[in-house]
């Protein structure tokens, strides 16, 4: 079956069997292996991207759902060289050790941030709680978000 | 790598256009929502639907409204959306409570009200609500459509009244002034599925329950409600030594199994538990507390 989707802004055709799920379709697809495939179960939330705004878990849609929508992943955060404030706040608060749960914590964290600019921690907390990470722990990773929320990008990037 | 058996797929454009594919697509066809139970159990080979039909553009299915003396939330109304909406934390306060256990914010983004309610599992929270609330469902067949009371939908686990050739567009409660609700789960972990959960609503009216609702989950309640207990409270002041003692008859009735979430006997104490603490703070909330 043909389907047609933006990604991060780029408009892409491909033809795919129905049962294709949405994250094997982004890395296998489209080589865009940004996006992580972990627990299979949507419970481990790195497969987190973007649907027409909102972050979902790409292991539990299959590619043909998303058919004619938009998709940012984590290769669309950046403008450019200038990295999104997520990104900048995981490298400055040592957010991430092995990197694995990355993207769906970042993916998650800027849509977070762009709903509620000035979180608490607890707010941060409940919503990466679809999120495991299992080296840093997560103290690091609110503390990224937090950064984030203090440093907002000067120019909006849009996906 | 788990990956769905091959399966068709067609998009509705509208609760007829749904109908017409799945009497198209024959009886292996299955209405995909949210996806977040069909999909995973595809992966797991346990469900292998030949063909999907895919609601989520369909917008006549979509919204939360007041229809006169009800409350109607479309199916394809996602858990986000229920959490967050005005509507229902004006009637219901046992919505949010709910809503906010329910799996994560990314789930819930996805996850829809008609789903949950036609997915039937034995735990889930949301089937607890509709019980506790004795909402109804309406639902869809090309000749029309017919309505179900909450406490008759289910037909056992993953069981539900919704034929093949039919589709749930409706979810609908009653409004009722001056009713207090509240919603109480012990789960393993964040996001997980309830160890046992308890909902319930009062209505106190000069200083007696002139109106109530018990809802368990994950507790082998039959029709996930405690009628009994109900019927117990109607009357009488909303005391602790009362509110204990319907809680009890809830308990009583459930019929809890011992799994990985726990023994039987901790799951019947839970069940007392929780719904004596939903009692004690839906007839708070209903006297104005």
């Amino acid at each position: 079956m043909q389907i047609t989707l933006t990604v991060n802004g780029t408009e892409y055709t491909r033809d795919v069997e129905p049962r294709m799920l949405l994250v094997h379709f982004i890395r296998d697809e489209l080589l865009l292996r940004g996006t992580h495939w972990g627990c299979d179960t949507s419970n481990c939330g790195t497969c987190t991207l973007w649907v027409d705004g909102e972050p979902v878990k790409s292991c539990t849609m299959l590619a043909v759902m998303a058919d004619g929508r938009a998709i940012r992943t984590v290769e669309g955060l950046a403008n450019g060289a200038e990295l999104d404030p997520i990104q900048q706040g995981f490298i400055e608060c040592h957010g991430l050790q092995c990197g694995f749960c990355t993207p769906g914590m970042m993916m998650t964290g800027r849509w977070l941030l762009d709903n509620n600019p000035n979180p608490s921690e607890g707010e941060i907390r409940e919503c990466i709680s679809g999120q495991i990470c299992r080296c840093t722990g997560y103290k690091n990773i609110v503390s990224a978000i937090q950064w984030a929320a203090e440093h907002p990008a000067t120019s909006e990037v849009t996906s | 790598m788990q990956t769905p058996a091959p399966v068709g797929y067609a998009k509705a454009t509208s609760v007829s256009d749904a109908l017409a594919l799945l009497k198209k697509h024959g009886e292996d066809s299955r209405i995909v929502a949210g996806g977040h139970s069909l999909i995973p159990m595809m992966r797991l080979r346990i469900a292998a639907p030949e063909a999907l039909i895919d609601i989520n553009d369909v917008a006549e299915l979509k919204g939360i409204s007041i229809e006169g003396n009800e409350i109607v939330i479309g199916a394809m109304v996602r858990h986000a959306e229920v959490l967050s909406s005005p509507i229902l934390a004006e009637h219901y306060a046992i919505f949010r409570e709910a809503e906010k256990l329910i799996a994560d914010p990314i789930v819930r983004n996805r996850g829809t009200i008609g789903g949950s309610m036609c997915q039937a599992d034995p735990s889930e929270d949301l089937s607890a609500v509709g019980a506790a609330l004795k909402g109804s469902v309406v639902i869809q067949s090309a000749s029309g459509s017919r309505t179900v009371a909450l406490r008759d939908f289910h037909e056992g686990p993953y069981m539900t009244k919704v034929a093949q050739t039919e589709i749930l567009t409706q979810v609908r409660f009653p409004i009722r002034p001056g009713a207090g609700s509240a919603y109480e789960k012990v789960e393993r972990r964040v996001g997980d599925w309830p160890v046992a959960s308890a909902g319930t609503y009062v209505v106190v009216s000069n200083g007696v329950v002139a109106d109530c609702g018990i809802g368990l989950t994950a507790v082998g309640a039959e029709h996930f409600c405690a009628p009994e207990a109900e019927a117990f409270l109607i009357g009488k002041e909303p005391t602790e030594e009362n509110l204990s003692a319907a809680a009890q008859l809830a308990a009583d009735a459930c019929n809890p199994f011992s799994d990985q979430r726990g023994p039987a006997d901790y799951k019947k104490h839970l069940a007392h538990e929780l719904t004596l603490r939903a009692l004690r703070r839906s007839a708070a909330a209903s006297q104005g507390a």
